[in-house]
């Protein structure tokens, strides 16, 4: 039998304020235990907590940019449950007035553009850290991360595969950065995700029963958990077993997935109206403000790319799927390169060169990758010259014309410096001339091979390919 | 209302609470009594009231985003019973 896999989503994403969401305690990443934290993110008795504004603000923004609508009147709620990462006993969330809704995304899908519907998006406090200590059998909190604000993207059962929750996933991220309102670092837990899994023999309306996984860490993660998730509840269905509804724990170094304790259904968490804490009320004029000041968001750069600089569609998705890259390669066109020839070194060479260095940032300003490819452009630099140049950038930045004069990189483009080398190679190989009169062409790439050599590189290839046929011609 | 064993049993695994035999019939006849207690409101007609959330009257009390200096260390674990390495100390956990 087929089946088909049903996937939702339930995304948490660290916003990136200064201080947290209900005191002023900092969010800093990396700090030492516990030293970030104060009477209100501990939730000692008698504290009030007061909303940070920017974290309203930061939601708007997602919700809008995730084509949300937003709530005119919000609350927040409390969501009850015993764990030591919550010194409260609740974490203060939002349950039935979330401040956006209704929203979608455009994925690329393998049947074209799909659109993914957005439940709610909703504003809530980050739990702490447990250190498990095995040999003692103690366990060690961390209380630095609590209270860091969240916003929880939850999606509809819209997605059908792994890929789909992957590329889901990319979109996201990349809206966050270039809102900037998220780090989107999966290492530090700033983004992290929750699969809703089920699976139902295709062409049924109903759902299957779903599992809920969490501990996923990485968008590959999230790949290998979803194939691995189907493949056990197809099992289980394909053996006459059922599927229980239940939260598992992905683990991605055994690639397999472990029940977790019986999941806690949800009138369970016992929400309630936060008392502490006012209503949000966002007037439309606070929308627009914000609507206003959205930052362009990478489909309508991406569409950019398309109509005005004529990449194709997969160059354009790889440009704008980072924000930096993409920023960069404004930049460049800005200083004058060509947009193809800028868009083939940051897709191609200097990711490379980037993962090779093991850093985020490209050294050295637009304007030096803007002159190194204008200097391909004349013919002053080959491509493979232009290489180097760049990789020399990255260690020491400088004027990359400066760098072509002292590795002399600069390419031979005068005709009769190129010509004294053709013909000394065609001088001292009288069998390959014969070769290439006799119509094999592969005896051409020797003799540009062999001018190349001695030019160390340097002499322009057309140029050579221009001198060879002219004096063969003549003999 | 009539409260169960299984209900009092299953409210006790929430509060991670132990109720032992005499405990749990206790329970079932105090909870009982409380959930009496709490029906009367449904005497009342509330079909044309909105849920209210808050009486304050007050909305959009918010801080700016500024980070100030925590707490000392010292003084944010001086009530934890036990701690170790800058960190409060609890029994292992198992999920
Ligand atoms: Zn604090």
């Amino acid at each position: 039998m087929r089946y088909e896999t049903v996937i939702g989503l339930e995304i948490h994403a660290e916003l990136a304020t200064k201080s947290k969401i209900y005191c002023s305690c900092s969010t800093e990443f990396g700090a030492a235990p516990n030293t970030h934290t104060c009477p209100i993110c501990t939730g000692m008795p008698g504290t009030l907590p007061v909303l940070n504004k920017k974290v309203v603000d930061y939601a708007v923004m997602a919700g809008l940019a995730m084509n949300c609508s937003i709530t005119e009147y919000g609350k927040q709620d409390r969501k009850n449950y015993f764990y030591p990462d919550l010194p409260k006993s609740y974490q203060t969330s939002q349950f039935d007035q979330p401040v956006c809704q209704n929203g979608y995304l455009e994925i690329a899908s393998e049947n074209g553009p799909k659109k993914i519907g957005i439940t709610r998006i909703h504003i809530e406090e980050d739990a702490g850290k447990l250190i498990h200590d095995d040999l003692r059998g103690y366990t060690l909190v961390d209380y630095n991360r609590c209270g860091v604000p969240l916003i929880e993207i939850v999606t509809e059962p819209d997605l059908r595969s792994a890929k789909e929750a992957k590329c889901f996933l990319e979109t996201v991220k990349s809206i966050l950065e270039y809102l900037e309102i998220s780090d989107c670092k999966m290492q530090e837990g700033s983004l992290r995700c929750d699969v809703n899994i089920s699976v139902r023999p295709a062409g049924q309306q109903q759902l299957g029963v779903r599992t809920e996984m969490k501990n996923i860490n990485s968008f590959s993660a999230a790949v290998r958990a979803i194939e691995s998730e189907s493949e056990r509840q197809i099992d289980l269905l394909e053996a006459g077993k059922t599927v229980i509804r239940a939260t598992r724990r992905w683990d991605d170094v055994k690639n397999q997935s472990f029940d977790m304790r019986s999941k806690e259904q949800a009138h369970d968490y016992r929400y309630f109206p936060e008392p502490d804490l006012v209503p949000i009320v966002i007037d439309r004029q606070w929308v627009s403000r914000i609507k206003n000041s959205l930052p362009e968001l990478p489909d309508s750069r991406k569409k950019k790319y398309l109509s005005k600089y004529g990449l194709s569609d997969a160059d354009a998705a790889q440009l704008v799927s980072s924000k930096k890259i993409s920023d960069y390669f404004e930049d460049t066109v800005g200083n004058g390169a060509s947009p193809k020839l800028a868009a083939n070194w940051l897709i191609g060479e200097i990711p490379k060169l980037l993962r090779k260095k093991g850093t985020e940032e490209i050294p050295f300003c637009a304007e030096y990758l803007a002159k190194t490819i204008q200097m391909t452009e004349k013919g002053s630099l080959s491509s493979s010259a232009a290489k180097a140049v760049i990789e020399e950038m990255f260690d020491r930045p400088r004027d990359p014309e400066n760098i072509a004069k002292e590795k002399g990189l600069l390419q031979i483009n005068d005709e009769a410096a190129v010509m004294a080398f053709v013909e000394k190679v065609i001088e001292e190989n009288p069998q390959a001339v014969k070769e290439i009169k006799s119509g094999k062409d592969k005896a051409v790439g020797f003799i540009v091979g062999q001018v190349m050599r001695y030019s160390k590189g340097r002499a322009n290839p057309q140029l050579i390919n221009k001198l060879l046929k002219d004096i063969l011609a003549e003999k | 209302m009539r409260i169960t064993t299984e209900q009092v049993r299953y409210v006790a695994a929430l509060s991670k609470l132990k109720l032992n035999e005499k405990e749990q019939q206790r329970m079932i006849e105090d909870m009982a009594s409380i959930i009496a207690f709490a029906d009367q409101l449904n005497e009342l007609e509330t079909g044309e009231i909105k849920p209210t959330a808050q009486t304050l009257g007050l909305f959009n009390v918010f801080r700016e985003d500024e980070s100030a200096p925590s707490y000392e260390r010292e003084v944010m674990l001086a009530n934890a019973p036990e701690k170790d390495d800058g960190c409060y100390l609890v029994p292992k956990l198992i999920e």
